[in-house]
């Protein structure tokens, strides 16, 4: 049951890693690829940290794959913020807005 | 299982060199710093796996150290296309 639960959550996570690469590869704009990749990546690598916490059970390391999330969550939009603001400054960003 | 996570460290291995492709064109440099930003997620994420294949437990402080040293990395990259920006502006 723990087996199918971890791949059922691996495999949704890939599939938003799939998604946010596409975007990053077909969205014609900085700002927009900036947009697609990184709602994706969080999203896709939480959930597969998540099957991970399923399948180590309850141990030490469990405690560090969830400091992991914790900090994934908190850092990953705020570094795309700092690059978005970083784009909007410089003429690509100007010209499109 | 072992098997199903190598399957899944190939897949995101496909995922990354997507986002190479992006880092390798880009014309911008902010395009170029999203995509970086992305591959340090993923190859956060492809160590915890295999520190789950192999059995090590201290792959996960290394896990801890990368996002650090990772997001860190973004945020001063970011930055410094900012200021070069302005002072091109304050230049012209």
């Amino acid at each position: 049951m723990i087996d199918i639960m971890t791949i059922f959550l691996i495999i949704v996570g890939v599939f938003f890693f799939f998604v946010g690469s596409l975007g990053l590869i077909r969205f014609p704009d900085a700002l927009t690829r900036a947009h697609g990749a990184a709602k994706c990546d969080t999203l896709g690598a939480i959930l597969i940290l998540l099957g991970l916490i399923l399948q180590t059970g309850f141990q030490f390391s469990t405690l560090k794959l969830v400091l992991v999330i914790v900090f994934l969550w908190i850092t990953n939009p705020t570094a795309t913020h700092a690059i978005a603001r970083a784009i909007l400054g410089t003429k690509e960003g100007d010209h499109k807005i | 299982m072992t098997n199903n996570l190598i399957i899944v460290c190939l897949l995101i291995g496909i995922t990354l060199l997507m986002a190479l492709y992006r880092v390798v064109v880009g014309p911008s440099k902010g395009d170029r710093l999203i995509a970086i930003n992305v591959i340090g997620t993923k190859t956060l994420v492809l160590m915890a796996i295999i520190s789950l294949i192999l059995k090590e437990q201290f792959f996960l402080d290394v896990v801890l150290v990368y996002a650090l040293i990772s997001f860190t990395a973004s945020l001063f990259i970011a930055r410094e296309i900012r200021n070069k920006n302005k002072n091109v502006e304050s230049a012209e």
